[in-house]
């Protein structure tokens, strides 16, 4: 079933270059990745393997060092094209504006007409379900909730490629799985792709048409996995047989490679990593 | 020295070079501003000939006793202040306005009152200086962990003991702050008091150099005062980052 | 209820100072240290005199001046120095040091530079609000999250707008607070420089005074100088709180 490749990355390196008293470091790659259009696609691996890198990448913020990116037919370079849409991990809502004016600020600065502005704003907020907060600051919400004012903001642009960079590794667990069920509304509601970035297997597993697992720094692809939901699903699947199988599987192949992770960040430690390495 | 400290030097020693350059090239006129080099050796002069000596003990002496006298009444004020959370808030609107006016504008106050002694410059120093111990104990007290007081009941020290010997270490790093600062103020306040009006000081003789124009002196004067005000508080910041990497750095 | 506490606690401190005024005044003398009533009834009278407007003028447009010089400078260093991190790591320790020096030392070159009159004053002024506005507006920016600019980024805003709407915003509350203190400290340098080499400004009138031994209004025009200055901070302040609230 050939689907419209909607972005693709072509050999993508990056090595971030030396300055000083500090070597280049080689974060990402050689990686090839093929996002089909209207798909759910998630990135796991262990800490340090690229995969911020990746989405930097995929998003123009960042140039690869070698290879391509494009993103509906066309290069990305240097700068973020018309119709991606990006979710932080950190808290990107600026605390001087109301929830309001933080999910209209893009779309002001692009001369869109008011009403159009104010309905897209208000359907926004409504959808992400931060209508009665409009008018508060983000400094009166909690962590998941300004995340979801970020959310808001990316979704009133109207993106047709939404990159979600660890956007729930502030929450609790509970409320993960909740935010999870909500972009897969968002995801269905608004027919983009979405490429989410996530150290969570179980997060992955649920929420992806497709898996890529990564390996250790520097991050190549050692397996992409299929997971063959069906696009009505929800955070209930986690009871399903196969959610089980997935997280298993991703797993099994990701093990070896978060030791390999720990194993880099532990050579300042005298012991040798040796017997963690024996498989 | 790292790489910062060495492009720091290079710029400082640049500019140094640039006004030396300047001034023997006759860029800037040499009644303005003489050269870098001749303010040294002017200075160098000075200092041998031991003309300046007296003036010399009596500004660093004033100074030396508004630093003590700030730093240990402002202590004591600061933990009585402590102690009594009613008459702190009361005083809290003063002390966060007292270094926004210019208490300085009551030197000729001081002067009308006790004349022309050290005494004005005493109090003008302390005025200035001990605010600034007062809220850095009251900050350092605020931030000894509950805990310590109850470990000394624990053992059942009294005031005193508790004090001396757990409340002291603990707020020490924010007196080590207040004392920078009040070294700072008394510095600015005893120098600025002998240069508006004083019988003798450093000051005073800056000032004197300037109305009898002579140059040479007056930098020389100057450049000593810098030199010595930027090496103590130099000293003050070395030490307050010893003394902060021991407090964040270390340990399991 | 806790309102009208500390108001009537600031009051109380006030009469006390008051009483301990009186009682110092007993002690030093009418020539050294006019009474209260007195200086108050003195102070009523001379505000509106035309010498009395004269030099509150002069210091005003000394002041006003230095300020403008202090802030646009001040600003103009902060914001390179907090976006270009090798000048700020460079220029830091610098002004750092600056700043705790007694710039005193220095105002014979300012007078030799400048000459006697409004523009050694303005100088002195603006010399020394530079520092704590340039430290605070660096530090503002570098503490900006870096995430705002690649959000910027993903919202499309050119690098005007990202300055203009992101990071002037981000930074507003500590470079506010930057320029309360550039306002206390460019107001004291402005008086300091009236102080020694001048024949205008309310700071000579107070040193005028002292050489006429006129003690009432030595201290009468201090204290419409603190009137001013703390009147001036406390606006200040109460406009910073408002600022770092939302933040």
């Amino acid at each position: 079933m050939a689907r419209d490749v909607h972005a693709q990355l072509a050999g993508v390196t990056r090595v971030y270059p030396g300055g000083g008293e500090h070597p280049p470091v080689h974060a990402l790659g050689p990686v090839d990745l093929d996002l089909h259009k209207g798909e759910f696609f998630a990135v796991v691996g262990p800490s340090g393997c690229g995969k911020s890198t990746l989405l930097e990448v995929l998003a123009g913020l960042q140039r690869p060092t070698a290879g391509t990116v494009t993103f509906e037919g066309k290069a990305v370079s240097g700068e973020v094209a018309d119709g991606i849409g990006v979710v932080f991990q950190e808290d990107a809502s600026f605390p001087w504006l109301t929830v309001w004016d933080n999910a209209a600020f893009g779309l002001r600065r692009s001369g869109v007409a008011e009403s159009k502005l104010r309905r897209r704003v208000d359907d926004a907020l409504a959808f992400m379900g931060l209508k009665d907060f409009a008018r508060a600051y983000p400094s009166q919400l909690s962590g998941g909730m300004r995340q979801r004012v970020c959310i808001a903001r990316t979704l009133v642009l109207e993106p047709r490629l939404i990159l979600l960079d660890e956007p729930f590794g502030a929450l609790d667990a509970q409320t993960r799985l909740l935010m999870g069920d909500e972009v897969l509304r968002l995801w269905r509601q608004t027919g983009a792709t979405v490429l989410l970035i996530t150290h969570a297997l179980d997060e992955a597993a649920m929420l992806a048409d497709r898996i890529g697992a990564m390996s250790a720094r520097p991050g190549c692809f050692i397996e992409i996995i299929e997971t063959g939901w069906p696009n009505g699903r929800d955070s209930t699947i986690v009871a399903e047989p196969a959610f089980g199988e997935i997280t298993g599987r991703l797993w099994e192949r990701l093990r070896g490679e978060s030791l390999k992770a720990l194993g880099h960040s532990s050579l300042a430690q005298s012991a040798p990593p040796s017997a963690l390495a024996a498989e | 020295m790292t790489r910062i400290g060495l492009i720091r030097s290079a710029v400082i020693v640049t500019m140094i070079a640039a006004l030396e350059l300047a001034c023997r090239t006759g860029l800037i006129d040499h009644r303005i501003v003489i050269a870098p080099s001749e303010m040294a050796s002017a200075l160098v002069t000075l200092l041998a000939s031991g003309s300046i000596n007296a003036d010399i003990e009596r500004t660093l002496g004033i100074i030396a006793v508004v630093i003590a006298l700030s730093v240990v009444l402002g202590f004591a004020v600061g933990v009585v202040i402590h102690a009594l959370p009613h008459l702190r808030e009361a005083l809290d609107p003063f002390f966060a306005t007292y270094y926004a006016v210019p208490i300085f504008i009551f030197y000729p106050v001081l002067i009308a009152i006790f004349g022309l002694s050290p005494m004005p410059i005493v109090l003008i120093g302390v005025a200035t200086a001990i605010v600034a111990m007062i809220i850095a104990t009251l900050n350092g007290l605020d931030r000894v962990p509950r805990v310590l007081v109850k470990v000394a009941r624990v053992h059942r020290l009294g005031r005193v003991s508790t004090a001396l010997r757990l409340q002291l270490p603990a707020t020490a790093p924010y007196l080590f702050t207040g004392i920078k600062l009040s070294v700072s103020y008394a510095f600015i306040a005893v120098i600025a008091a002998e240069f508006i009006l004083s019988p003798a000081g450093l000051g005073r003789d800056i000032s004197d150099a300037y109305t009898d124009f002579e140059n040479r002196r007056m930098y020389a004067l100057i450049l000593f005062l810098l030199i010595v005000a930027t090496a103590v508080n130099a000293g003050l910041h070395a030490l307050d980052m010893r003394f902060a990497e021991r407090r964040s750095g270390g340990g399991p | 209820m806790t309102a009208t506490r500390r108001a009537l606690d600031t009051l109380a401190i006030l009469l006390a100072i008051l009483a301990i005024w009186e009682v110092l005044h007993r002690v030093a003398g009418e020539t050294a240290l006019p009474a209260p009533a007195e200086t108050l009834s003195y102070l009523i009278r001379t505000v509106p005199t035309a010498r009395f407007a004269e030099n509150a003028a002069a210091t005003a447009a000394a002041f006003g001046l230095a300020l403008i010089l202090a802030y646009g400078i001040g600003l103009a260093i902060g914001i390179w120095m907090g976006a270009h991190r090798l000048s700020g790591a460079v220029g830091e320790p610098i002004l750092v040091s600056l700043y705790s020096l007694p710039k005193i030392t220095l105002y014979p070159v300012v007078l030799l530079i400048f000459g006697l009159g409004l523009s050694a004053k303005v100088a002195f002024g603006a010399m020394h609000g530079i520092l704590p506005v340039a430290l605070l507006t660096m530090g503002a920016i570098r503490a900006i999250p870096p995430v705002y600019l690649r959000a910027a980024r993903t919202l499309h805003l050119s690098p005007w707008q990202t300055i203009t709407t992101v990071l002037l915003p981000a930074a507003l509350p500590e470079v506010f607070t930057g320029l309360r203190i550039g306002f206390t400290v460019t107001l004291l340098g402005v008086l300091l420089g009236e102080m020694f080499a001048s024949k205008a400004g309310l700071g000579y009138m107070i040193m005028n005074a002292m050489s006429l031994a006129q003690s009432k209004e030595m201290v009468a025009v201090a204290i419409v100088l603190f009137g001013f200055a703390a009147l001036a901070n406390a606006l200040l302040l109460w406009i910073e709180h408002r600022l770092h609230q939302r933040v």
